[in-house]
């Protein structure tokens, strides 16, 4: 085993680890406040990042303006779509929550290719496309700023949770909606603000993937399923694990997938499932995740 | 077995009437239409085996695509005889393939109860997320075993010489392919939807009928509790390990004889046959009938169906029918949370009350 191949496919696993990790984090903070999994957080940063593809390409908007407008409009966006679209099925059973996500998926996958076709295009990035040697390794600069981006980003948002009245407000919101309510919480507006940050988190996970996965209208479905596959892998209720699981899923199918002949590319995503199943059977609750206690 | 009550015998006669129905549909219809209503039946079938775990058990299936896909290779490579001789009994005419149907029902099962142990330990989203892992592998691990299930360019059904569709045979002096009607007690079936239709509802209309006996009795009884309340049923004797276990093993299955039909319906099985978007929509069929309810699973049947085809011609500008289908599923949702299902009971409800009022 090469030393400096085995770093790089790490550095690399690490990169496209924390792009998992973004939309995971997007999927545990919808799943904590209202237990549903909202299959369209992959199509909807799909969509962010074509809003963000229009305002570079088509009206000349410099690459770090586009990329905080977009976040910004994909905040007020999700706000809206569960102002909208999730708050009349709010009562409805979870299931059926679930079937409105999948809803939302066909629309904003339809109207992606109804408004910039199917075509795939190219997506421009900010950094350089170079190496940094590090200790006669050579590391992209692309995967380590993607790494640096994600990992402000999470602290940010901790630090949002953890120190601000809002934060504070919507915690409270997803472990007691009732109580919330009655000290004052107005826990519909928290419901909506979570599904605006978990699209502003989708949104800088698929601008950050677009530039190598190219864009299209099914550019996210794969990265979904990793998000999924890291958000289970944590502990679907665990923020830190969501981030945690998705670095691992990162790294571990970069070196799965060029250390195993046997799985090769093609068997890259079931072999990553199949480990996944089998850290559920044994800690059915996720890595980090806190264990249902329940007596029988 | 519990005995039948009178209103369970008024349900037996609406059956019956139903099957009559369904039994002429075909001579009003379109050969064309013919063959969509035969898809009808098909993910009828299925979706009345992902009610039973989903709906009865309370168990999320985002997988049950997989299975189907294993029921639809099972047929395939034993109709194709891809280097794999099981059997090696042919029978004549159109009797000939049917044969793989419930023995694909049975692997697919099979497969689906050893699933269900290691299920056991998941519950809610995790269950639901790793039947949606399962889904997801498998066009993956069906193109990798490409020996066995022909990879990415699948499996023709009918493709091997001597090999032809049910209504059709090979001319021995010309070997062309001509259609050949088979005649049943008195019926003339002339084309392969017209056959096909035939095949999908009389297996649906046994499997609606098998599941009903599955969950009024004992047995159901003990799948809602279960759903209930696992806590409660446990301590009231109620094995939870046999009955996830059983409800796995049965929904499977179910959609191993669909995925059977499907594959014989399409006369091609590929990787694209069952895509991971399949187990999603069976989901969705479900949902829309109603969770939990026999006969309004049709609604759901004929929804995912015929509602992307209306979509599709509603408008050709690409991206649009997709936008239409997820429109009218989110509205669907919005009217009918609880699906057909909650619709047929509210309007019983109006109706008796109306009834008891006069």
């Amino acid at each position: 085993m090469d030393y400096a191949q085995f770093f790089q496919q790490v550095v690399s696993g690490l990169a496209s680890g924390a792009i998992y990790a973004a939309l995971a984090l997007a999927l545990v903070l919808i799943h904590r406040a209202t237990g549903v999994i909202n299959f369209a957080q992959g199509e909807m940063a799909m969509f962010s990042t074509y809003i963000a593809w229009t305002l570079t390409t088509n009206h000349g908007w410099p690459y770090w303006g586009a990329f905080a407008a977009t976040i910004l409009l994909s905040f007020v966006g999700g706000l809206a779509l569960q102002r909208t679209v999730i708050r009349p099925v709010e009562r409805a059973p979870v299931l059926t929550i679930v079937i409105v996500t999948i809803g939302l998926v066909l629309i904003f996958n339809g109207l992606a290719g109804w408004i910039w076709s199917a075509e795939v295009r190219a997506f421009p990035t900010a950094l350089p496309n170079e190496t940094v040697d590090v200790g006669g390794v050579a590391i992209s600069i692309q995967d380590l700023g993607t790494l640096a981006i994600v990992l402000a980003l999470v602290v940010a948002l901790w630090a949002f949770f953890q120190f601000t009245k809002i934060g504070l407000a919507m915690r409270a919101a997803a472990l007691n909606p009732d109580a919330s309510r009655l000290v004052g919480v107005r826990v519909g507006w928290m419901l909506a603000i979570g599904w605006g940050l978990a699209a502003a988190l989708g949104a800088v996970a698929g601008m950050l993937a677009a530039p190598t996965v190219f864009l299209d209208p099914s550019m996210m479905q794969a990265i979904l399923i990793y998000a999924f596959a890291a958000a289970v892998l944590g502990g679907i209720d665990s923020p830190f694990g969501a981030v945690a699981g998705g670095l691992m899923l990162g790294v571990g199918l970069n070196l799965i997938g060029s250390y195993i002949d046997f799985v090769g590319a093609d068997l890259r995503l079931p072999a990553a499932l199949l480990v996944i199943l089998v850290v559920l059977l044994v800690k059915p609750e996720g890595l980090f995740g806190k264990p249902i206690a329940r007596r029988v | 077995m519990t005995r039948p009550g009178r209103s369970e015998l008024v349900k037996v006669g609406l059956f019956a009437a139903a099957a009559l129905a369904v039994l002429f549909v075909p001579r009003i219809v379109s050969d064309f239409r013919a063959q969509q209503f035969a898809y009808v039946g098909i993910y009828l079938i299925a979706l009345l085996g992902l009610n039973i775990l989903t709906g009865y058990t309370g168990q999320i299936s985002l997988g049950h695509g997989a299975y189907m896909a294993i029921g639809g290779y099972t047929t395939a490579i034993l109709i194709s005889d891809q280097g794999l001789r099981l059997g090696g009994h042919t029978f004549s005419g159109d009797m000939r393939d049917v044969w793989t149907i419930p023995l694909a029902g049975v692997v697919a099962g099979a497969i689906g109860f050893l699933f269900g142990f290691p299920a056991l330990r998941l519950s809610g989203l995790y269950l639901a997320l790793a039947t949606f892992a399962v889904a997801v592998a498998t066009p993956a691990v069906i193109r990798k075993f490409e020996g066995f299930t022909g990879g990415g360019p699948g499996i023709n059904l009918f493709d091997a010489p001597g090999r032809t569709r049910p209504t059709e045979t090979t001319d021995p002096v010309t070997f062309e392919t001509v259609t050949e009607p088979i005649r049943v007690l008195g019926f003339e079936i002339h084309s392969f939807n017209e056959w096909l239709y035939y095949l999908c509802w009389g297996i649906a209309l046994v499997m609606f009928a098998l599941a009903w006996l599955i969950v009024r009795g004992r047995f159901g009884r003990a799948l809602r509790a279960v759903r209930d309340s696992p806590l409660a049923a446990a301590s009231s004797g109620v094995s939870l390990a046999k009955y996830k276990t059983l409800a796995f093993g049965i929904s499977a299955f179910y959609a191993g004889i669909a995925g059977s039909l499907l594959a014989i319906a399409t006369t091609f099985v590929n990787p694209e046959t069952f895509p991971i978007a399949l187990s999603i929509f069976l989901l969705v069929g479900v949902v829309v009938g109603g969770l939990g309810s026999l006969w309004p699973l049709v609604f759901g049947a004929i929804f995912i169906q015929f509602l992307p085809l209306w979509a599709q011609s509603i408008s050709k500008s690409p991206g649009a029918p997709s936008v239409v289908y997820g429109v009218i599923l989110i509205a669907v949702m919005l009217l009918l949370p609880t699906g057909a299902a909650g619709l047929v009971r509210r309007v019983g409800w109006a109706a008796s009350r109306l009834v008891s009022r006069t």
